[in-house]
């Protein structure tokens, strides 16, 4: 491995003050990114400190209600906004909410969980 | 009274090179709210990423973007070796290093003409990409493409460069480090070029790490930050230091990407002279299963690949966090209080690159 990363499972509950501690520290926001599992999500804030990564993961389920960072870093409204329009996560109070219009997709929110046939699990792949 | 105006900025503008709007919102000359609006160029490739399999994919990743195609290609490649554990040889890791030095000037060289003709100054746009010219013909004698280069992949590279090519680089980049010197300094000397850029859209050290800002931008606030310090690649064996200024100006930032040409010219020199001889690929066995967030240094900065694999040829996640995204926040705060005269410089110091951004 190149470097280490820090990977710590928390609580849904717990974001907004591990964060909070996380910008104490002097840690600045890496990103913020999601993905699409059999039945839930899996969320995931990514933080450096002098070259030393940090990641906070948790899950949440479908249409589950997320609290936004972007009161502690204001550039998470970018990444909160982009989770909404393509995972269909609800974020609440985002500084600067777009509603569903910073990304213009064919498909309203590509990446939502949805029930895939039984054949494409097997196969790992996803419907086209 | 003041006049409140709405100004829409974009998608077509003569500074913007790839769509984007903001909604502006004057004050008079002077702009108090802005408002970027993406998603002209969306094109679902992190979608893409669930049909087409994990070597197949590395295709796609250097068509993300048309300027930084090669560092997608490095950093996926990069990112699903650290989840299969996979030790790269190291010619091949010296060549890709070179190859990303080779790409950082070029759009560099790029980003100068641009910003020349966005400022009038035509002349300056020539000079800049008659130069950059000579670069993509070294891309294209090593790698075979100019734009995509297509000789990265999972396990090392697909094509060898003989010891002789290298060394003709090294002697090409020596007859044009002159060349460079001077438009660059002609560019940063220049009298109506300091009065457009010195003072403006000052960000502070502060504010650039809190928005998460990265590479020039953050780098000409004053925070020594450079992704290549992790040491990918073979930099953890060359001599460098981050290029920083800290006036967290539109002038600082230009001066930051100027100076990192001469400092990728010295990186390749010295990757050059270390690249041993040795196999330039191994056998990739197996397939994915376990999770990375990798980083590499693009010339517009930091960015971020997440993998996540699932032991199937096909992976659960592909994510792509690239520089012009972290940057977006620090534009929006430099735009406010802006003259409106200023923003086209402003947008175009920032180096945006949108294909990236929407992938």
């Amino acid at each position: 491995m190149i470097e280490e990363q820090e990977m710590v499972s928390i609580d849904k509950k717990e974001l907004v003050g591990a964060v909070a501690e996380l910008r104490a520290s002097g840690y600045r926001l890496v990103q913020i990114g999601c993905t699409t599992r059999a039945d839930n999500y899996e969320m995931n804030y990514s933080f450096d400190r002098e070259y030393r990564f940090k990641n906070l993961r948790f899950s949440v389920k479908n249409d589950e209600e997320v609290p936004s960072i972007s009161y502690i870093y204001w550039n998470a409204f970018l990444y909160e906004n982009e989770i909404h329009d393509l995972f269909g996560i609800p974020i609440a109070n985002i500084v600067i909410d777009y509603r569903g219009t910073l990304y213009r997709t064919r498909i309203p929110s590509p990446f939502k969980l949805t029930e895939k046939p039984a054949e494409q699990k097997e196969s790992g792949g996803q419907p086209s | 009274m003041a006049r409140i105006n709405a100004i829409p900025f974009g998608p077509q503008h003569p500074v913007l090179v790839e769509p984007i709007h903001f909604d502006l919102v004057t004050e008079d000359e002077t702009v108090v709210d802005a408002i970027p609006i993406i998603g002209y160029v969306h094109r679902g490739l992190e979608k893409l990423v669930e049909k087409k399999d994990f070597i197949e994919y590395t295709y796609v990743a250097e068509r993300i973007c048309g300027i930084c195609g090669y560092m997608h290609g490095f950093g996926y490649c990069h990112t699903i070796e650290q989840v299969m554990g996979i030790e790269v040889p190291e010619r091949a890791q010296y060549l890709r290093t070179i190859w990303a030095e080779l790409s950082r000037i070029n759009s560099h060289l790029l980003w100068l003409g641009v910003a020349a003709d966005a400022m009038g100054f035509e002349s300056l746009f020539m000079h800049s990409f008659r130069i950059r010219e000579h670069i993509l013909n070294m891309i294209e004698a090593t790698a075979g493409g100019r734009m995509i280069f297509g000789c990265v992949k999972i396990g090392g590279v697909r094509r060898d460069v003989p010891s002789e090519e290298l060394r003709n680089i090294v002697a090409r980049l020596g007859e044009l480090e002159p060349q460079i010197r001077e438009i660059t300094e002609v560019f940063l000397k220049d009298y109506s070029v300091e009065h457009r850029l010195r003072g403006v859209g000052v960000i502070s050290k502060e504010e650039a790490y809190q928005l998460g800002m990265v590479g020039p931008m953050l780098r000409a606030s004053g925070v020594a930050l450079d992704t290549r310090k992790i040491g990918y690649g073979v930099y953890k064996e060359l001599t460098f230091e981050p290029v920083v200024e800290t006036a967290g100006d539109c002038y600082a930032r230009c001066k930051v990407r100027v100076r990192e040409i001469f400092e990728s010219i010295d990186l390749v020199r010295q990757a050059v002279e270390k690249t041993p001889e040795g196999p330039i690929e191994v056998k990739v066995k197996g397939t994915p299963n376990g999770e990375f967030f990798g980083r590499i240094e693009q010339p517009r900065g930091e960015v971020i690949y997440y993998v996540k694999g699932n032991g199937s040829k096909f992976l659960e996640r592909f994510r792509v966090r690239v520089p012009t995204f972290a940057n977006l926040p620090g534009m929006i705060k430099m735009l406010k209080g802006a003259q409106i005269a200023d923003v086209p410089t402003l947008i175009v110091t920032i180096d945006p690159c949108i294909s990236c951004t929407e992938r």
